[in-house]
C-alpha cells in the first residue's frame, strides 16, 4: 500500500523528458533496381559458372569399371567411400577434407585483405542465389518502382497471378537447389527417377526439404537480412581487412556538396555528385554508399555500375564511386601526395605464406597416401594363453586395408620377437605360418585372427613392444605397432 | 488502487494501469509466433493423443486409432533383419562345418554370428573372450576335453555335457575319497603321481600302484586322457581345477564333474553351427 505522503507525491508534474529513440526498427523493404556494367557483368559471370559447377557436377560421369560408382564426384555416406574422379577417400583420411576447409578459410582471409568483401559480394551462396532471385522477381514483378507500385495496390487478381508465379519460380529454383544437394550423396540419375517416383529414401526427400526451404526463405524473403544480422562472417572480417584493402569507396572531396545539376549549369564550387540517388537505389542491402564505410555493405559495386552511367550521362569523370583503399581515399581527402595500392604488405605475405604452407603439406600427405593399411588389436580376454606344452600365445585381430580395385595377396611377418611361431585362422589364408598368403578382397578390410606363439622359455614377462608388417609382391607395405604380452614373473 | 492504461514512449507498449510506488508494470504480450507454436503444440497433442497410445487406464490404454505399438515395431524388424539374413542363414544351415569353413563369405558370416551368439549364451561361464576361469574350461588355448575339430565342437554345444539331455556326453569321475574307495592317504600318493606326470613331484611306487588299478582306465596311460570320455590330460600344463598339489588332491577326493547345458532346445540350428565355427577358430582351428 502507497502512502498518502507518495500519493501526493505522484500527483507533482514531473520535468518532460525528451522522447527516447525507440529499441526496435522494423525491417524496410528493400527493392533494387536493375543496372547494367561492369561490375554487373562480372556478377553475371560468377554467377553463371558458380551455379552452373553447382548444378551441372553431380552429372558428370567417370567409368571406374564394375562395381564401382561412375559418379565422377561422390560422397558416398552409406560405403564410407568419398569418389573424386580417380581419387578414393576412405573414412580415416577425412583429414583431407579438414585441409580443404583451412585452405577455404585462409583462401578468404587472403581474398579479403586484398580485396575486402569480394566473396560477399560475388561469390557467397546468399548473394549467388539472391541475384538470381531478384532476377527471377524483375521478371515478373517488373523494376524498382514497378513493385513498390505493386506492393502498394490492394490485392487483385493480377496481383495474385504475378505473386503466385513469382513464389513458384522461386520454390523450383529452391528445389532445384536441394536436389543437386543431396546429387552429390547419391548417384544422380538414379535418385532423380526416384524422386519423382517416390522411392526415394526418406532422407533424400528430407534435405531436398530442407533446402528448398533454407534457399526459399534466405534467397527470397531474408535476403540483406542475412548479411546483416545473421551471418557470422562480416562481423570478424573486419579483423582481416586493414586500410590498404580494396573496399567500395564514394569520394567524398570530389562528391561534395552534392546538389541536383541541371544541363549546362557550371560545376564550379560544387561536388560532382548530382544527388540522383541512384547508387540508394541499386543496392541490394539498401544502404547510402555516400555515409562512408557500414557494417549492411557487401561489396557487390553495384553503385560503381550505377555512378558511372550517372557520370557519363553529365560527362564527369567516372569513379566518383570506386573501388580504392582506405588510405588512398584519406590521402586524397587531405590533398596530401597519392598512395598507391600495395598489394604485398605483411598481412598478405602472412596469409599467402600459410595458404602455401597448407597446400605443400596437403600435397605431401596426398602423395604419401598409401593403398595398404595395416591395424592390429590384440585380445586382452584372456590377456594370454597357456598352450598344453607350455607355450605362451597371444591373439590379434589383424585387419589389411585394401584400397586398390583388385584382390591383394599379402604376407604377414613380425619383429621384435626371434623364436615365435605364427599361425592364422581365415578363410582367405593359404598356407602356414610365416609364409601364409592372406588373401584381402578389392577395396575392402581383411579381417584375420593371428596367433603368436613363443616356447615357455623364451616368453617375456610382461608387455613387449613388437611389429607387424605387410608386404605383397607389388611393394606395398604397410606395419603397425603392438605388444606382445607373457606371464607376470 | 487506480487503474489508467498508458502507452510507453520508450517500448510502444500499454501499461498494464497498476502502479507500486510510482513503479508502473508494463503489459507486453507474447510474441505471436511464440503465442501460435503454442497453440500449435496443443492442436499437436490432442491428434497425438488420438493416434497414439497415450491415456492410461487401470488396466491398460488407449489404443490411438494408428494401432500403433513399439513391440510390433521391433517385432517387424527383427523379422525384416531375419528376412534380410535369410539367404546366409539359409546356406549355413544346408552347408556343413567343414563347407563353412572353407566359404570365404560364409566362414565371415558365421564368425560374426558366432561371436554375437556367444556374447549372449556363453560368457557367463566361458568369458568374453573364450578364456574360462576355474572350472568352465578355457576355449583359446589348444586343450580339449571332448574333442576340438569342429565337429565335436558341434556336438558338445548341441547336446552338452552331463545333463539331461539323451545325447548328451557323459561321464562320471568316480568320489574316490568321500566314497571310501581311497584312503586320505592313497589320495595323496596318486596326487603326487599325477603331478609327476608333468614333472611337477616325484611319484612313489605306491602311487603308480593305485593309478594303474584306479585311474589308467579313463585318463590313459601316462595320464594322456581321453576325450571320448572326457577325461583330461594329465600330463599337459592345463589344469581345469587348478594344478596346485592341493587342488588335484581335492579333485581326486571329491570328484569333479561339471555341467553344461544342451543348446539344442534353446538355440537354432544355424546359430549353434556359427557357434561351432566361431569356438573352434578361437582357439586356432584344428
Amino acid at each position: 500500500m502507497a502512502s498518502p505522503a507518495r500519493q501526493a507525491d505522484r500527483t507533482t508534474p514531473r520535468p518532460p523528458t525528451p522522447e527516447p529513440p525507440p529499441l526496435y526498427a522494423p525491417r524496410a523493404r528493400v527493392y533494387p533496381r536493375a543496372i547494367a556494367g561492369k561490375w554487373r557483368q562480372i556478377k553475371w559471370a560468377t554467377l553463371v559458372v558458380l551455379l552452373g559447377l553447382y548444378y551441372v557436377v553431380p552429372w558428370l560421369r567417370w567409368d571406374r569399371g564394375p562395381g564401382a560408382p561412375s559418379q565422377a564426384i561422390l560422397i558416398d555416406l552409406d560405403h564410407r567411400r568419398g569418389w573424386f574422379f580417380d581419387v578414393v577417400i576412405w573414412p580415416q583420411e577425412i583429414y583431407f577434407v579438414t585441409g580443404f576447409l583451412i585452405l577455404g578459410a585462409f583462401g578468404l582471409f587472403f581474398a579479403s585483405s586484398l580485396f575486402g568483401r569480394v566473396w560477399c559480394g560475388f561469390t557467397c551462396p546468399q548473394t549467388v542465389w539472391t541475384d538470381l532471385f531478384m532476377w527471377v522477381e524483375r521478371l515478373i514483378e517488373g523494376d524498382r518502382n514497378e513493385r513498390m507500385r505493386l506492393d502498394r495496390q490492394p490485392m487483385s487478381a493480377g496481383k495474385a497471378v504475378r505473386k503466385t508465379l513469382k513464389h513458384t519460380a522461386w520454390l523450383v529454383i529452391a528445389a532445384a537447389t536441394g536436389g543437386a544437394w543431396v546429387f552429390y550423396y547419391v548417384d544422380a540419375p538414379t535418385t532423380l527417377v526416384k524422386i519423382f517416383r517416390g522411392e526415394a529414401s526418406m532422407e533424400v526427400y528430407a534435405f531436398v526439404g530442407l533446402f528448398t526451404a533454407t534457399t526459399y526463405v534466405l534467397a527470397g524473403w531474408a535476403r540483406e537480412q542475412v548479411c546483416t544480422y545473421m551471418c557470422p562472417w562480416p562481423r570478424f572480417q573486419a579483423a582481416m581487412l586493414d586500410e590498404q584493402s580494396l573496399i567500395v569507396t564514394y569520394q567524398k572531396w570530389r562528391g561534395e556538396p552534392r546538389g541536383k545539376h541541371k544541363a549546362g549549369d557550371s560545376w564550379a564550387g560544387r561536388g560532382d555528385c548530382i544527388d540522383c540517388n541512384l547508387c540508394v537505389a541499386v543496392c541490394p542491402t539498401g544502404i547510402d554508399i555516400r555515409d562512408g564505410q557500414q557494417i549492411e555493405c557487401i561489396g557487390c559495386g553495384l553503385c560503381i555500375d550505377a555512378c558511372t552511367q550517372t557520370m557519363e550521362k553529365v560527362e564527369r569523370p567516372t569513379g566518383l564511386i570506386r573501388w580504392d583503399t582506405l588510405a588512398a581515399q584519406q590521402a586524397k581527402e587531405a590533398r596530401s601526395a597519392p598512395v598507391a595500392w600495395r598489394p604485398v604488405r605483411a598481412r598478405t605475405l602472412l596469409y599467402a605464406a600459410l595458404l602455401g604452407i597448407v597446400a605443400i603439406v596437403m600435397l605431401v600427405a596426398f602423395a604419401l597416401r598409401t593403398d595398404t593399411e595395416l591395424t592390429v588389436q590384440r585380445d586382452r580376454n584372456p590377456n594370454f594363453v597357456r598352450l598344453s606344452n607350455g607355450d605362451v600365445r597371444n591373439s590379434y585381430a589383424v585387419k589389411v586395408l585394401n584400397k586398390r580395385r583388385a584382390p591383394r595377396h599379402v604376407h604377414l611377418e613380425i619383429d621384435g620377437l626371434p623364436s615365435a611361431q605364427l599361425g592364422f585362422v581365415g578363410a582367405d589364408v593359404e598356407g602356414s605360418g610365416a609364409t601364409a598368403t592372406l588373401t584381402v578382397q578389392p577395396d575392402a578390410v581383411g579381417t584375420f585372427r593371428v596367433f603368436v606363439t613363443v616356447p615357455s622359455s623364451a616368453a617375456p614377462s610382461g608387455a613387449k613392444p613388437i611389429t607387424f608388417t605387410v608386404r605383397d609382391e607389388a611393394g606395398g607395405r604397410a606395419s603397425h605397432d603392438a605388444v606382445f604380452v607373457g606371464p607376470g614373473r | 488502487m487506480p487503474t489508467k492504461i498508458e502507452k510507453d514512449t520508450l517500448s510502444g507498449q500499454n501499461t498494464t494501469g497498476h502502479e507500486w510506488d510510482g513503479v508502473k508494470e508494463l503489459n507486453t504480450p507474447l510474441p505471436t509466433w511464440w503465442v501460435y507454436t503454442f497453440y500449435a503444440t496443443i492442436v499437436f497433442a490432442v491428434v497425438y493423443c488420438a493416434l497414439y497410445p497415450s491415456v492410461p487406464w487401470l488396466t491398460g490404454h488407449t489404443q490411438g486409432l494408428l494401432g500403433y505399438s513399439s513391440r510390433a515395431d521391433l517385432r517387424q524388424e527383427l523379422s525384416a533383419q531375419a528376412k534380410e539374413r535369410a539367404g546366409f542363414v539359409d546356406r549355413i544351415r544346408a552347408a556343413s562345418l567343414a563347407d563353412i569353413r572353407k566359404d570365404p563369405e560364409l566362414f565371415n558370416f558365421a564368425m560374426a554370428g558366432g561371436r554375437s551368439a556367444f556374447q549372449t549364451n556363453c560368457m557367463q561361464c566361458h568369458g568374453a573372450g573364450g578364456g574360462g576361469s576355474t572350472g568352465f574350461p578355457n576355449l583359446v588355448d589348444d586343450d580339449w576335453i571332448w574333442g576340438g575339430s569342429i565337429d565335436q565342437i558341434y556336438a558338445t554345444i548341441e547336446h552338452g555335457i552331463r545333463n539331461t539331455d539323451d545325447k548328451s556326453r557323459q561321464s562320471m569321475m568316480p568320489r574316490f575319497g568321500v566314497d571310501g574307495l581311497l584312503t586320505g592317504a592313497q589320495v595323496a600318493a596318486v596326487t603326487d603321481y599325477v603331478l609327476s606326470l608333468s614333472g611337477k613331484a616325484k611319484a612313489t611306487p605306491e602311487g603308480a600302484k593305485i593309478y594303474e588299478e584306479q585311474c589308467v582306465a579313463c585318463h590313459k596311460a601316462g595320464g594322456k586322457g581321453d576325450q571320448e570320455l572326457g577325461a583330461p590330460n594329465l600330463a599337459d600344463g592345463i589344469w581345469l581345477y587348478g594344478g596346485s598339489r592341493d587342488a588335484i588332491y581335492r579333485s581326486i577326493f571329491y570328484a569333479r564333474n561339471g555341467s553344461m547345458p544342451a543348446w539344442s532346445g534353446r538355440l537354432d540350428e544355424a546359430t549353434m553351427k556359427m557357434l561351432a565355427v566361431y569356438v573352434h577358430a578361437l582357439g586356432g582351428d584344428r
